[in-house]
């Protein structure tokens, strides 16, 4: 390899590291400022001279996260759960079975990946206001299914459709039903793909924000987003508090990033080619 | 479909064929109800004069009429394609130049870099708009690193500098959505057969030829994903505007999403605020098409 080579291949790590170092900056500083002591004034990235871990007390009981997270996984719980199901099924039957007219309901649900919250949320809180659903959890998580479900249908379709289709056959010549072919043999082979389809519709929902604001409009039923939203507007002197509670609403994410790395780089990868 | 089975036969599979929708019914109640009907009652409420509470009067297109007339509207829709520029181009573009950097070579340490860029994906905009805002304060770390290289003429409380702030809020997108298209790239690139590197090098391409004849064709599709995905991020953006600037100072860095928001739920013009969704889904939409129809057809 001659030295100009050399030279280019030095260039490339050399602006990866630069951007690197752009990406952790914004982190470290929020992260250092949560550090200071309360009320103080920052300056920029500042090594605190005594940690002050007191401000995470502070935004745990004064502006209620231990709510706010609470509220934040009762929702991930009713949602992923039931994207998982309902993905699942259909995208066994579009991706296996030659349904007439599948290929158009496929493509029905793919559409679905161009809505962008803006379009749906002003009906629906009127809609939902009328049925008794804002102001509750039930509401947001059947529209966050809803939004997810044309990314995950597509998501286990192709899955299914990658699994060998001499397996389906066989145990059709057994005398398998097909639900039996779904629960007995794709279900265990398709754990990886609900897993990280899992984890990336937890993330979604975790990060909601503009329909929550607008469907919980009662602030102390607000989710982790949200009430940092309103936090903010409130509370926006006190940096070291405030960038505490931002670390408590990122921090839930960043662990299942940290421990599900592979799952998780994968599907956002591939989530984007899909999408 | 072409050896048809014997009557009797096509007719019993022909309703069990029909059976595997007893399978896709219940995801497709759940995503017609709670998004494809909203979709289309926003289409519908956006033909009225509604104020939320009162009956609504029929306007037609009128609304649609008041969004190309009435400056904020139309600035609100501005103001999202130039944060296409910071949300998409630039972060492809740095994509591009890492990935013609680093194509050629087989790559130890990535895996470090990959971990790093995708950080900003996963957290919620809320918390990295809450993150800039305090950046980008008068003792933030953009003014701190400026006054430390002597350029104390330049700061300024980037936010609310009527000429600063949508680039401001555009650069936050750069921050967030160029990892994610430069670790599209460098995947999209592992997939090219090394000899072809090879055979450019014997045929003496430099590595700009290189990136040119060889690099760039092969991500064509990582190409369109990435534009599709930033772009709308950039046309549906909310969260990161609404938390750092709620769309000021003035009109600034008001965006479409941000106008639905207000006009739907403080200013009681539900009929404009669902006019305004309607424009900026139909925007995201040609975009989309127009994104897939050109990486088809030259592919």
């Amino acid at each position: 390899m001659n030295t100009v080579a050399r030279s280019e291949r030095w260039s490339g790590y050399a602006l990866l590291t630069v951007m690197a170092i752009a990406v952790v900056i914004p982190f470290l500083s929020v992260f250092l400022a949560s550090l200071q002591p309360a009320g103080t004034p920052v300056v920029g990235l500042t090594w605190p001279e005594r940690w002050s871990w007191d401000n995470y007390e502070t935004a745990w009981s004064v502006a209620g996260f231990s709510d706010l997270i609470r509220h934040s996984l009762v929702i991930a719980v009713g949602v992923v759960p039931a994207c998982l199901v309902l993905a699942a099924l259909a995208g066994y039957a579009l991706g296996t079975m030659r349904l007439p007219g599948g290929g158009a309901v496929a493509a029905f649900f793919v559409a679905g990946l161009t809505i962008p919250v803006e379009l749906i949320v002003v009906p629906l809180y009127f809609d939902l206001r009328n049925v008794g659903l804002t102001n509750s959890y039930l509401g947001v998580i059947l529209v966050e299914i809803a939004l997810f479900m044309p990314f995950s249908v597509f998501w286990m379709r192709t899955h299914f459709r990658s699994t060998p289709a001499s397996l389906v056959e066989a145990a059709r010549i057994d005398g398998a039903s097909s639900a039996t072919i779904l629960v007995r043999i794709l279900l265990p082979l398709a754990r990886p793909s609900l897993m990280t389809l899992g984890l990336l519709v937890f993330m979604w929902s975790w990060n909601q924000f503009l329909l929550v604001l607008v469907l919980i409009q009662d602030t102390t039923k607000h989710t982790a987003p949200a009430g940092l939203g309103f936090f903010v507007g409130q509370n926006s002197t006190d940096i070291p508090t405030l960038a505490a509670g931002t670390i408590i609403v990122m921090l839930p994410i960043l662990i299942l990033f940290v421990v599900f790395q592979r799952s998780f780089l994968a599907g956002l990868l591939q989530g984007a080619m899909k999408g | 479909m072409g050896n048809r089975p014997p009557v009797r036969d096509r007719r019993v599979r022909g309703r069990s064929r029909w059976r595997g929708y007893v399978y896709v019914l219940p995801a497709f109640a759940v995503y017609l109800t709670f998004a494809v009907l909203p979709a289309l009652h926003t289409a519908y409420l956006s033909l009225f004069e509604w104020d939320g509470v009162t009956l609504g009067d029929w306007v037609g297109l009128g609304n649609y009429a008041e969004i190309f007339q009435d400056p904020v509207l139309r600035r609100s829709v501005f103001n999202a394609l130039v944060l296409v520029v910071f949300f998409s181009f630039v972060p492809i573009v740095l994509g591009l130049l890492s990935t013609g950097l680093l194509a050629r070579y087989r790559r130890p340490g990535m895996g470090a870099y990959r971990f790093l860029f995708m950080l900003p994906q996963v957290v919620p905009l809320v918390a990295v708009g809450v993150t800039w805002r305090w950046l980008y304060g008068d003792d933030g770390v953009v003014n701190q690193a400026l006054r430390l290289v002597g350029l104390d003429g330049a700061t300024r409380a980037w936010l609310g500098d009527f000429d600063a702030a949508l680039v401001a809020v555009g650069l936050v997108g750069t921050w967030v959505l160029s990892g994610l298209c430069m670790m599209l790239f460098l995947s999209g690139v592992q997939k090219v057969d090394p000899s072809l590197y090879e055979a450019a090098r014997i045929d003496g391409a430099g590595p700009v030829r290189e990136f040119v004849a060889v690099t760039l064709p092969h991500l064509r599709g990582e190409l369109a994903v990435a534009m599709t995905v930033t772009t709308v991020a950039a046309l549906a953006s909310f969260d990161i505007v609404y938390v750092t600037t709620n769309g000021g100072p003035g009109e600034q860095t008001t965006v479409p999403g941000l106008l639905v928001y207000r006009l739907a739920f403080s200013e009681g013009k539900v009929g404009l605020a669902a006019a305004l969704a309607v424009v900026l889904g139909c925007l995201i939409l040609a975009i989309v098409y127009l994104i897939n129809r050109l990486s088809r057809s030259e592919s």
